[in-house]
């Protein structure tokens, strides 16, 4: 290109971005700035950098700035759904009340300890607040995104045994409850809300879970005033074997979980 | 927004239905096509309207019929390409505007250096830039409202389905917000669900009238209008167009 390279001003005012430029100058501007790489180079310089910036300036001081929002909120939310805090406070709450009765009740002789009993509801608690309608206000907002899904699920729930475990571990260690009894239901019920949860909805399932134990296993256990059967060594096998069916459930059903449905 | 599309429509439906509990079915047989621009879904309370709105955003599956979203992509890469918010409108009252709509932009799956400026500019285009370090629980049901606005546009959606966005806001806000879906209505298919004609008549280049789960009419706010005689109730011409269409007689009193 030959042309005439524009004049100084006229460039400012271009780069300022002025309207009252002809639309054949600007045009013609325009398109030399295409072609000729010397004319770019000098848009780039200081001066021109500075005047927008002077104008800019006093704009800046009364627009809202980008503040970061607090990290450890977003790395949190990640994993832990943003509606289970409340419910893994009362997790913890719950675990250390049980512990305190067994501790109280332990003088006596042919006692239950709550601790097992309680064991296998919490987690359930955890994963229904997690994903349940019932106890997540944005479960639609969430259920309608590209991560909604299995993979996002197993996360709240892998957040949700981290709480509930090792305050069961503590629990377990202080009342001397064997790991194999409490663990092993524990990681069943888990896994049996989120396989029930891909057919009817997390919320029933937790529901139906906790009324199953609820009458299955603690009214007879404190109406006999003896630890039940579930308990015991033999139990171990069915547990272990009920643990099995329900990931294998999960595994089956996995696209359930990016539906409402699975939040009912 | 300017690569070329590969596909007519950006929403295309064939003899849709949607079964919602055992036998209801809440949307009937419905076939339609949309593509860019802001298209008014109106219709009486129970017509479907939120069953169709939840379908198009993905989270029922359709019982019975065709759907085909965006050319049909696969469910996740479809899920980044929409923008949606539901009727109950639920959300995190302990989060700040710009946690929940970076929350939900990391939902969408948005890579996270985009983040930041895109949450900065959807919570400027809702107007909320002076309260997007307020908690939720602060604002008010119009501003809560907008900052749902917000998070559904965070990802630049090519599909956009709001549900009932105006209701809480004022009659500025309302104004503000027919701007906005103008704007947004130039490069996307945006879908909103209203009880209110003047939504439609103001900003909407396509009405769709769903009765009954059945579609009754979709075409121009014009041509809504003029199926309208003055023997018809309402205050508006697209009103009159409205009861005409849906044949509910003029009676005193009655709802």
């Amino acid at each position: 290109m030959t042309a005439h390279h524009p004049g100084e001003q006229l460039l400012l005012r271009y780069a300022r971005g002025d309207e009252n430029i002809p639309a054949d100058e600007l045009w013609a501007v325009e398109s030399h700035l295409e072609t000729c790489a010397a004319c770019r180079g000098r848009l780039a310089p200081e001066p021109v950098a500075d005047a927008v910036w002077l104008e800019l300036a006093p704009l800046l001081d009364h627009t809202p700035q980008m503040t970061p929002a607090r990290p450890w909120r977003r790395r949190l939310a990640a994993w832990v759904s943003p509606s289970a805090g409340p419910w893994l406070a009362m997790i913890l709450l719950v675990t250390f009340v049980a512990v305190l009765l067994d501790r109280i009740t332990s003088l006596t002789p042919g006692d239950v300890s709550l601790v097992l009993l309680v064991a296998p509801v919490l987690p359930v608690l955890g994963v229904a607040a997690s994903w349940g309608r019932a106890l997540d206000p944005a479960y639609e907002l969430a259920a309608a995104t590209p991560r909604a899904g299995l993979p996002l699920v197993l996360r709240r729930t892998a957040a949700v045994l981290a709480v509930v475990v090792p305050s069961l571990l503590a629990a377990g260690w202080s009342t001397g409850a064997s790991l194999a009894q409490w663990l092993l239901p524990c990681l069943a019920f888990t896994a049996g809300t989120l396989a029930l949860g891909g057919l009817v909805g997390v919320t029933r399932a937790a529901i139906t879970l906790i009324a199953v134990w609820a009458v299955a296993i603690v009214a007879p256990t404190v109406a006999l005033s003896r630890t039940s059967v579930a308990f015991a060594p033999a139990a171990i096998p069915v547990w272990a074997a009920a643990l099995a069916l329900g990931l294998l459930v999960i595994a089956l059903r996995r696209t359930a979980f990016t539906r409402l449905r699975a939040n009912r | 927004m300017t690569t070329p599309t590969t596909y007519a429509w950006e929403i295309s439906a064939h003899d849709l239905a949607v079964r919602v509990g055992r036998r209801r079915m809440a949307v009937d047989g419905v076939t339609l096509t949309m593509g860019r621009g802001v298209h008014g879904l109106l219709g009486p309370n129970g017509a479907g309207k939120t069953t169709l709105i939840r379908t198009l955003a993905t989270v029922l599956r359709p019982t019975s019929g065709t759907l085909t979203l965006l050319g049909g992509l696969d469910l996740r890469e479809l899920r980044r390409r929409i923008g949606y918010l539901p009727q109950e409108f639920g959300y995190y009252r302990r989060f700040t505007v710009r946690e929940f709509v970076e929350y939900m932009a990391w939902l969408k799956e948005m890579p996270s250096r985009d983040i930041p400026a895109a949450v900065q500019r959807a919570v400027e285009r809702v107007g909320l830039a002076d309260r997007a370090d307020d908690r939720l629980k602060t604002l008010s049901g119009g501003m809560v409202r907008r900052a749902g606005i917000a998070q559904a546009i965070v990802n630049d959606p090519e599909v956009l389905l709001l549900d009932e966005p105006t209701a809480g806001l004022d009659p500025a806000q309302r104004m503000r917000f027919r701007e906005l879906l103008v704007e947004l209505g130039t490069d996307a298919c945006v879908i909103v669900s209203t009880h209110l004609v003047e939504d439609v008549a103001t900003a909407c280049t396509d009405v769709v009238l769903l009765a009954d789960g059945k579609l009754v009419f979709q075409g121009t706010p014009a041509q809504l209008a003029a199926a309208g005689t003055d023997g018809h109730a309402g205050d508006s011409s697209i009103e009159r167009g409205y009861t005409a269409l849906l044949a509910t007689p003029k009676r005193q009193g009655s709802w």
